[in-house]
């Protein structure tokens, strides 16, 4: 477990240690959640004490996939969707590396869904931060496999008829060992998981809800980024919660918790990575 | 990669063996220890012999989903310092296009062997052909210079494909090994070389903040940057966007896309005399030539043999080298003969790059459909 009473190192010593002053600055909106990711993974990444000589951060193609620019560590920063599929010849090549993937709901789980299901499936020891605001940022906001139905987008201008995608769902079927899923909007539970993740020996998924008021926000219901907030507070009930209502709740109450999003910590479960397999195939041939 | 071992697995050290079985002894032979791939007819023999032998060597085998996946993983682990390869066939190589472009874009090292069958789409999987000379050229978007190597014997493959990895690590580039699925499945005699010249990526020599990991770098002759690995201490930042020398984002710049491109070309075709290979018969005399390469010109040198007994004075020029394409050598042939006929399986694709050089008369000489030309076939064009 991740040690939560080390003290919290300041932004500004983050900024120090951790990022590229020269790629400032950035190129993510008002609003954007993006910021809260950075500065989370990287104080998890703290916490942690990974060396950054020896990490390497991966990111496919979308405003997610730009994360990698900012930090001051070797980086890939591949092709639409491929993300994992480059992070899985990285690790498998050099084990010993720590391998972090930044990927955005498209570059995931629409163009990347086939590596992504593959990727967890290997339980490969690598940290994916799959940033999950609800859209095609990037391009301006066209539906993504994870906007909710009804929902308006550039492509979708009646309203999303579609079904969405549960990303942590869909990784916990395929086999990740480690998966968690929390908005951006409080900074404890995401660290803690980002820190339990790098930790977890095995591929871990953490879903991070972010908003996206430029692309999103203001085409549908959340005119203000306070109201894109205010719906992660109202929509999204604790794993647990959730549990205990199944168990013990009314049908109304059942019925409304099965209309939100469930969030926290989804699955954990010990399993050998691939890589461990592979190279301890590789001593058994040599005896 | 310790040669001796290579050796010790690879067996006897003469052989009758299969194409798609010599691509991998030169990859082993050259020191690829990561081998990404994805099955498909005929180059799936490639990924069950890596699958066997590259474990025995300390190397890593992994089959992918697809092959998008596959070119990637190699990319991926091409970072991290190793030699790294995939095979693959026509579909899975316009699968690949978009991240052999990311390679291009930024300066991989990795081998890929193509065992051509009929295209397009699925067309005829287990029959030879050449038709993804052109695809090899211009298969990804934008502007590259690819370098890509056409072998016509099992043994060939072998030398070819060592040189492949050579190349690759000389100048940071894709390098394709373009086989004919007639290659790949053909059985003939090799002979495992005792002495292996091997080329290594060159890593910096001075401390990360000099390091410029996409500038000019500092080989002296060529324009290729040293390569730091990941997990070197080097923190460079690898994107497939547009990039300064930094490797940082200049997605908006001119100047710093057309000071990229440009050098990303020029390694190679700066190289252009150094990279030709070439193999000719009987120019000296010479009225007619008959170009070709790969599995067509085992046809051609048949054609010219017996057109020379019928007493037509033919010459014989083949490219073991297909790109960069060796521009002068046709134009000072075309200077010296009446007229080329380019052989080759396919409609005509190399056909118009000889007509863009060549000064004298050039026709062609297509066969498709899974098989070779006969040398009558080809003597008909004389």
């Amino acid at each position: 477990m991740a040690n939560d009473n080390k003290k919290m190192i300041s932004g500004k010593e983050l900024q120090e240690k951790y990022l590229r002053k020269d790629m400032m600055p950035h190129i993510f909106c008002d609003g954007c959640g993006l910021g809260n990711v950075i500065d989370y993974t990287l104080r998890a990444v703290d916490r942690v004490g990974l060396d950054m000589d020896r990490t390497v951060f991966l990111s496919g193609i979308g405003c997610s996939s730009r994360i990698p620019g900012y930090i001051e560590a070797d980086a890939l920063h591949t092709t639409h969707g491929r993300a994992l599929a480059f992070a899985t010849g990285v690790k498998m090549s050099e084990p010993d590396l720590n391998v972090i993937v930044f990927t955005g709901d498209g570059d995931c789980i629409g163009i990347g869904g086939n590596h992504f299901i593959h990727a967890a499936r290997r339980n490969l020891n690598m940290t994916v931060i799959v940033v999950n605001n609800f859209i095609y940022g990037m391009t301006g906001g066209q539906v993504a496999p994870t906007t909710p139905e009804k929902d308006k987008a550039t492509t979708a201008p009646y309203g999303n008829i579609e079904p969405p995608f549960d990303i942590s769902k869909m990784a916990i079927s395929s086999g990740a060992s480690y998966v968690a899923k929390w908005p951006v909007f409080r900074p404890h539970q995401p660290i803690s998981s980002i820190s339990e993740g790098l930790e977890n020996n095995g591929f871990s998924l953490i879903e991070l809800l972010s908003p996206c008021p430029t692309a999103y926000g203001r085409r549908n219901r959340y005119r203000q980024l306070q109201d894109l907030w205010e719906f992660y507070e109202k929509n999204t009930i604790l794993v647990e919660d959730y549990e205990k209502i199944q168990k013990f709740g009314s049908e109304e109450e059942k019925e409304r918790a099965d209309k939100m999003i469930k969030i926290g910590v989804l699955h954990e479960e010990e399993r050998e990575p691939l890589e461990e397999r592979y190279y301890r195939l590789l001593k058994e041939l040599e005896e | 990669m310790n040669l001796e071992k290579v050796k010790k697995v690879l067996g006897p050290k003469k052989q009758f063996i299969h194409g798609d079985t010599a691509v991998c002894y030169g990859a082993l032979l050259a020191g690829c220890n990561f081998y990404g791939g994805y099955p498909i007819t005929p180059a799936s023999e490639i990924a069950e012999m890596m699958a066997s032998l590259i474990p025995k060597v300390g190397g890593v085998n992994i089959q992918m989903e697809d092959e998008l996946a596959s070119i990637a993983a190699v990319i991926g682990a091409s970072w991290t310092g190793a030699k790294a390869m995939t095979a693959t066939s026509g579909p899975g190589f316009s699968l690949m296009q978009e991240n052999i472009g990311f390679a291009y874009m930024t300066e991989t090292p990795l081998v890929l062997a193509n065992v051509q069958r009929s295209g397009p789409s699925t067309g005829q999987p287990t029959l030879g052909a050449e038709g993804d000379v052109m695809q090899s050229r211009y298969g990804s978007h934008g502007d590259y210079q690819a370098i890509a190597l056409s072998p016509n014997t099992i043994q060939e493959t072998v030398d070819l494909t060592i040189k492949a990895f050579n190349l690759s690590e000389k100048y940071r580039s894709p390098v394709f090994v373009m086989i004919s699925a007639d290659i790949g499945h053909m059985r003939e005699k090799v002979v495992i070389p005792d002495e292996i010249e091997l080329f290594e990526r060159k890593k910096p020599d001075v401390p990360p903040e000099e390091y410029v990991p996409f500038g000019e770098g500092n080989y002296g002759n060529i324009k290729v940057p040293e390569f730091a690995a990941f997990g070197t201490g080097y923190h460079t930042y690898v994107t497939g966007l547009t990039h300064n020398e930094y490797g940082f984002p200049a997605t908006d710049d001119q100047e710093d896309h057309d000071r990229l491109v440009r050098r990303q070309i020029e390694k190679i075709t700066d190289d252009r005399e150094e990279l030709t290979d070439i193999e000719e018969r009987n120019i000296e005399d010479a009225d007619v030539v008959l170009l070709s390469y790969g599995l067509a010109s085992r046809s051609a040198l048949g054609a010219m043999s017996k057109g020379r007994d019928q007493g037509k004075k033919i010459g014989y020029l083949r490219l073991k080298t297909l790109w960069p394409f060796p521009n002068d050598p046709v134009k000072e042939l075309s200077k010296k003969v009446d007229k080329i006929v380019v052989v080759e399986m396919n409609t005509g694709q190399l056909y118009h790059k000889v007509k863009e050089f060549a000064d004298c008369e050039v026709v062609l000489s297509s066969k498709i459909g899974g098989e070779v030309h006969t040398p009558d076939e080809i003597l008909k064009e004389v």
